[in-house]
């Protein structure tokens, strides 16, 4: 088979991404799969200890985002992150790191303006858009509730 | 098998994160936004409650799950008080993750400096 070099050139463009998405996929799959199972384990844990649901659930959470701290405070979240993408991401451990690496990042530029300020820039719209989203529901439900 | 099907589901909830990140031109703050908004959303519609009840943490803990907790406390708190629980419950369901978040994230920040990445 001859191939002009055009031609190898698009050959090349289509199977790159294609490799990259689905090593990209396996390791959000693996990584965001075994925060979840870990997650279940901490769960789990705080179950048998006689905690009811809602304050095992507030519990685990709690246990993830220090945990989450913790890593992301020593450059080992960014590491695994390299190869857990989405799966890094998408768990409460990625909001907690979206909160810390910020956080230490602007310190440097003040504890209020930095640090106070920079703490938010990912949890700002995070909580912004999901307490408004939970009050247009709250008041939905409401109405639902009265007729 | 509690832990097979919380890692299945969590795993395929970071995937769509994955592919937004692979095929948009979305920032995290967006997919993170996105994720909290969606899992208000199928938690009013009745549709993440089951999913939570079959996948354990590996619904809640994705941050869909978090858009959950919120609606369920809006539920709960509507139900006991009222209007005045659109406004409250919501955030005293979620008061523990986002003060944990504030929390640790100072204490972090006070004795880490930031890596060279």
């Amino acid at each position: 088979m001859s191939l002009s070099s055009d031609e190898y050139k698009k050959m090349g463009e289509k199977a790159v991404p294609k490799t990259k998405s689905i090593r990209n996929l396996t390791g959000a799959f693996l990584i965001g799969g075994a925060i979840c199972a870990l997650g279940q384990f901490i769960l789990n844990f705080y179950l048998d200890l006689g905690l009811s649901t809602p304050f095992a659930g507030t519990a685990c959470s709690i246990t993830l985002v220090g945990i989450s701290a913790l890593l992301t405070g020593f450059g080992v979240y960014d590491k695994i992150a390299k190869f857990g993408g989405g799966g890094t991401l998408v768990p409460i451990t990625g909001f907690a790191n979206a909160v810390v690496s910020p956080a230490m990042e602007f310190k440097s530029e003040g504890f209020i303006l930095g640090l106070g300020v920079k703490i938010f820039t990912i949890a700002g719209p995070v909580i912004v858009y999901g307490i408004l989203a939970s009050v247009i529901y709250g008041i939905i439900y409401w109405i639902m509730g009265l007729l | 098998m509690e832990y097979l099907k919380a890692f299945a589901v969590g795993g395929l909830i970071c995937c769509i994160g994955q592919i937004l990140i692979d095929r948009t031109k979305l920032t995290p703050a967006r997919i993170l936004v996105g994720f909290v908004v969606s899992g208000v959303i199928l938690s009013a519609l009745g549709l993440y409650e089951p999913l939570a009840e079959f996948a354990g943490a590996g619904a809640t803990v994705p941050l869909s799950g978090f858009g959950h907790t919120l609606a369920k406390g809006v539920r709960a708190s509507v139900a006991d008080n009222g209007i005045l629980g659109a406004f409250t419950g919501g955030l005293s369901a979620t008061a523990g993750g986002i003060t944990a978040a504030i929390v640790f994230g100072f204490i972090a920040a006070l004795l880490f400096d930031p890596k060279d990445k």
